[in-house]
């Protein structure tokens, strides 16, 4: 029961995105689509579980006064794994995703986790709470995109289901503030109804 | 010439905050007050130099100097954390004034993506050492520039009878957005 709700608590109550304000970033800049909206989600889901799963492992060797760069540096390795796995393997998404793939390193979402998760408890809790959180970055992230596109060009996941263009603004810089900003807000309302 | 254009082009036409969504954390977290953001702003402005030149040079004489550029999300990494505790013992010895102006905001800046963000844009947009500086320091600008004009807004905004959903973070991303907007007038300049 325990686990369920650790595994849960990402998607809507603690969910990174529209409730603790981490890692916007790539929120804003990878969601021009919902599928690089998924698609940065998933990329950052790996790395979000598997450093858990090594901090999390080897929390009693490091010294406290060095932990963050060995945080680091776990994280760092596992961005560079994804990084030239995309490359190989799914190059348009690595093209579309850019700059934001090597910047997964600097998402305060997965060094937040480590630190005041991973290296506080045990193995198989921290994989838990690394995969629930990301999954819930990635369904934040995907909605986001979602939304964009279906404003944006007029189709869900490159199903077009309008001719034309839609409002281009949603695709550009302007929309994702405001579609992020409606969306927390929408968040906001519905948590201060169910409490 | 082509110093202008880079200067231009990095603080209005491709803001990195409001056109390419780097550094959205600080510019969310500090921009409550127009003299903390006046502060976050001097402190990235500094560390993004800085970090620019010797990330540069790391690239340039090691990393393609032994063909193992696939390692440049890790050394960029270590470099910036490593160089913000450097700068921060260097200003608390040399400069107590500076380092009570900027010390607060100096351990956020290790994770500001912007910066890393324009270390790397540097290398991919290949510009040389002296337009690397020039571009970081740009940059820099564009994301101080659009920082206090954000805080100045935001300190007008506590004052106005917003609905209580609205309240915070969602009326700050709507402004944001707004402010994005104007920001896309200046898209076709240069």
């Amino acid at each position: 029961m325990n686990q369920i709700k650790n595994f849960t608590k990402g998607f809507v109550q603690e969910n990174p995105v529209f409730v603790l304000f981490l890692g916007l970033c790539p929120v804003l800049g990878t969601t021009t689509s919902a599928i690089n909206g998924l698609g940065m989600g998933l990329a950052t889901t790996f790395v979000l579980t598997m450093s858990n799963i090594v901090v999390s492992l080897i929390k009693n060797f490091i010294p406290d006064k060095v932990r963050i760069p060995a945080f680091i540096v776990i994280i760092a390795s596992f961005v560079t794994i994804v990084e030239l796995t995309m490359q190989a393997f799914v190059p348009t998404l690595f093209d579309a995703l850019g700059l934001f793939i090597p910047l997964i390193v600097v998402n305060c979402l997965v060094l937040g986790r480590s630190e005041a998760f991973a290296s506080k408890n045990p193995i198989w809790t921290s994989l838990v709470d690394g995969f629930g959180m990301g999954l819930g970055f990635s369904l934040a992230l995907t909605m986001l995109g979602g939304v964009r596109e279906i404003l944006g060009s007029g189709s869900i996941f490159g199903f077009k289901f309008i001719h034309g263009d839609g409002m281009i603004l949603f695709v550009l810089a302007p929309g994702a503030f405001i579609v992020l900003g409606y969306l927390i807000m929408l968040m906001q309302k519905l948590k201060s109804k169910s409490a | 010439m082509e110093y202008i254009v880079i200067i231009i082009s990095a603080v209005f036409v491709n803001n990195i905050v409001l056109m390419k969504f780097l550094g959205i954390c600080p510019f969310i977290g500090v921009s409550n007050k127009v003299e903390t953001a006046a502060g976050m702003s001097g402190a990235v402005m500094f560390v993004m130099t800085l970090a620019t030149i010797v990330t540069y040079l790391i690239q340039t004489f090691i990393l393609d100097a032994l063909g193992i550029s696939f390692m440049q999300t890790i050394t960029f990494i270590l470099v910036i954390a490593s160089l913000v505790q450097l700068v921060e013992i260097i200003l608390k010895k040399v400069s107590p004034g500076l380092f009570q102006a900027l010390g607060i905001f100096l351990p956020l800046i290790t994770t500001n993506c912007a910066i890393l963000g324009v270390a790397i844009l540097t290398i991919q947009n290949d510009y040389n050492l002296l337009e690397g500086v020039v571009f970081a320091a740009a940059s820099a600008l564009g994301f101080g520039l659009a920082l206090i004009i954000f805080s100045s807004i935001r300190e007008q905004l506590d004052l106005i009878d917003v609905p209580k959903a609205m309240k915070g973070v969602p009326i700050a991303f709507i402004v944001a957005g707004l402010l994005a907007m104007a920001f896309m007038g200046f898209t076709g300049i240069v």
